[in-house]
């Protein structure tokens, strides 16, 4: 589904991938682990295309296309989905409005009729209830006044109702209290499928002990530095990441 | 400056033949009242750049042309033509003023309920009612304003509304003041008093319209008295003509437990001035100030507020957004005065400009004077174009980069409309903001 080949990529001229490798394939979940710095939301930043990050490097191919060259908009008509570390507010549009609207431009680039608000309000609904929570904020304006857990699920909400191919969870676990990670976790957990697949990035271990990665890797210093299962997310909560710095200069 | 001396002078001598003119049939009050009123102006005159209440805003457009006072000649208007400005409809609470000057036979007061007095203020001046007499004119001071001061000099006609003791008015009644010029630039001064008496509720809907595209100036004034419990919702649109000079007040004051909300859309006119002025005089008091100004070209909006705590355990809410396109030019003021004694008092500002345009541009300045100290205040203001992460955002969703900035223009505009619980009206003004939003993306796209 996804190929990362020696990717290099940086903001401000300043490089903080340095080469980056990763092979990603339908019905499996990447976890990225690493220390602040180490270029994790750079990695998510780029496959969502935030425009300022710059890739002078490598390639990144999606489902046989060249992602690089695809517009924000296009990668997620495609299917790519990031999930915000810092979801964004934005004033005066309901949530609601808000979702309907990014759910009928993807109708719109797969040739389907857009929703009216009441058909869309009976989708929402079913999403809503695969997930478990309730539409209470739903005619709030997007993010705003919400607290971190309710923004997290927001970005899990839109997730499920936008059924991407390829959802990157950029520090979702980040400030969240135990009982939204748990909410958040499991609605990732029920989203998964066969066909579809997710890069979970995070500082911390404990999301993995909810949503259980098939692979793990450790970045460092704008590389991968170590690969493994799952049982590599626990060797470094018990280590910490120390140990794992040392290599990365080596490679 | 001689040329603003000298049409200083003009309106001076206009005065004169106001004065005379009409001086027999008016009462010793009104008289006297107009009289104030044009010896405030002919002290100060008009004002500069160099008068800090008024250094981000040029009256040149007002104070370098000579406007006849609207007088005899009105344009002829149709019912058909008045239908097409009523903002809400099928209430039969209408009041409709040409050029000024109330015009009974395209109003309609048949849904006005009981004891309710809707009417123009000539009519009721004519009547002699003791509330014009003690209220007129107490709120709205001519020493205020030079404009205030010429609005009191000028004062004839406008709309009077009393709203007796607990009477609840269920529609919106509206004030829709219809403006063209004909031959010559004309000036309307128009002078509202509203007066909801302990317990009554009921939201106005005043609308300034420019008929034709021509040069004008409005000068309007309105006053609210909200007593005891009383609720008033004023909802404001202004629309004048392109080419228009739009001044104006507006100037509340609040009784214990009273509500009072202003809700205002500014769209037209080339030149826009609103003073807004709250006075919270009685305990537990609530105000809160709505604004929003979409506007394009050389146009240029000023928004003036005074929020006055007098009395304690009150709370004051402000809140205006500007949309700012081409090269036009917005300015906010948000004083707040809390008294000594006006303890407990809850406040919040924000003013929030968003700049379509490299042309464009906006000034916001709070201004806070608190001399009690259990108080809390908060004030915010953003300034900038389109937030790159915020539009990021929506791409991220699928949503394509010309559809998300205008979604999020929007989102500017529709957090003020929020405000407005009229649903027709709401939905009116929806589509003015669309449409107007429209307009700026196909510019864009031709140039």
């Amino acid at each position: 589904m996804l190929e990362i080949r020696n990717l290099h990529a940086g903001v401000d001229g300043v490089e903080i991938l340095k080469g980056i490798d990763l092979t990603i394939n339908a019905g499996e979940v990447h976890a990225i682990m690493g220390p602040n710095g180490s270029g994790k939301s750079t990695l998510a930043q780029v496959l969502a295309g935030h425009p300022a990050y710059g890739v002078s490097e490598g390639s990144v191919v999606y489902e046989g296309r060249n992602l690089l060259e695809l517009e924000p908009e296009e990668r997620a008509c495609a299917g790519v989905f990031m999930a915000f570390q810092y979801p964004v507010e934005i004033h005066g549009i309901t949530n609601a409005y808000f979702l309907r609207a990014a759910v009928n431009a993807k109708r719109r680039c797969q040739d389907l009729e857009e929703l009216d608000p009441i058909d869309f309000m009976e989708v929402l609904e079913q999403k809503l209830d695969v997930i478990g929570w309730t539409d209470s904020l739903m005619e709030r304006p997007v993010n705003h006044g919400f607290s971190g857990g309710e923004k997290k699920r927001n970005e899990i909400l839109q997730m499920a109702v936008l059924e991407p191919k390829l959802a990157v969870l950029d520090e979702t676990d980040s400030g969240l209290d135990i009982d939204a990670l748990k909410a958040v976790a499991e609605a990732v957990n029920t989203l998964r499928r066969p066909d579809n697949a997710s890069l979970v990035v995070t500082h911390y271990q404990r999301l993995l002990n909810f949503i259980v990665p098939d692979f793990v890797h450790v970045l460092a210093r704008g590389r991968i530095a170590k690969s493994g299962g799952k049982e590599l997310a626990h060797e470094l909560e018990s280590k910490g990441y120390d140990w794992i710095k040392e290599p990365a200069g080596v490679v | 400056m001689t040329k603003a001396l000298d049409l200083k002078d003009k309106y001076v001598s206009d005065f004169e033949v106001f004065s005379a003119n009409g001086g027999s049939s008016v009462p010793q009050w009104l008289q006297d009242l107009r009289e104030q009123g044009i010896q405030c102006f002919r002290d100060v005159g008009f004002p500069t750049k160099r008068d800090e209440r008024w250094r981000f805003t040029s009256m040149s457009r007002v104070t370098g042309t000579k406007f006849a006072l609207a007088n005899g000649e009105r344009p002829s208007v149709s019912v058909a033509e008045v239908r097409q400005h009523v903002l809400v409809t099928g209430s039969n609470q209408l009041l409709v003023f040409i050029n000024g000057r109330y015009s009974q036979d395209l109003s309609s007061t048949s849904g006005v309920p009981e004891g309710v007095i809707a009417c123009g203020l000539r009519e009721i001046t004519k009547r002699g009612l003791d509330i014009v007499e003690h209220h007129l004119g107490k709120y709205a001071k001519p020493s205020d304003s030079p404009f205030t001061a010429l609005s009191t000099a000028f004062v004839a006609d406008g709309a009077f509304l009393y709203v007796p003791r607990d009477t609840i008015m269920g529609d919106p009644i509206q004030l829709l003041f219809l403006t063209a010029s004909g031959g010559r630039p004309v000036v309307t001064h128009p002078r509202n008093l509203i007066y909801m008496e302990s317990g009554a509720a009921a939201s106005v809907v005043e609308s300034h319209i420019g008929l034709v595209e021509d040069t004008y100036w409005t000068n309007s004034v309105t006053e609210a008295v909200v007593r005891d419990n009383a609720r008033l919702h004023v909802y404001r649109v202004q629309r004048e003509s392109e080419q228009a000079n739009h001044t104006a007040t507006t100037q509340s004051h609040q009784s214990r437990d009273s509500s009072f909300a202003l809700t205002t859309v500014e769209l037209g006119s080339a030149l826009s001035r609103h003073d807004i002025n709250a006075v919270l005089g009685g305990e537990g008091a609530d105000c809160s100030l709505y604004g929003l100004t979409q506007i394009q070209g050389n146009q240029h909006v000023d928004h003036h507020t005074t929020i006055e705590h007098v009395k304690p355990h009150c709370n004051s809410w402000e809140f205006f957004n500007g949309i700012y396109d081409e090269k036009s030019r917005g300015v906010f003021t948000g004083r707040i005065v809390v008294r000594q004694g006006a303890q407990r008092t809850d406040s919040k500002q924000t003013n929030n400009n968003l700049l379509l345009s490299e042309g464009a541009r906006a000034d916001s300045q709070p201004q806070l004077e608190i001399y009690a100290d259990d108080v809390r205040c908060t004030h915010g203001a953003t300034l900038g174009p389109i937030d790159d992460n915020a539009l990021f955002y929506l791409q991220t969703r699928g949503i394509e980069a010309d559809v998300a900035r205008s979604l999020l223009t929007y989102g500017f505009g529709v957090e003020i409309l929020n405000k407005i619980v009229v649903p027709e009206l709401r939905q009116l003004l929806d589509e003015l903001v669309h449409a107007r939003l429209d307009e700026g993306a196909e510019r864009r796209v031709k140039s």
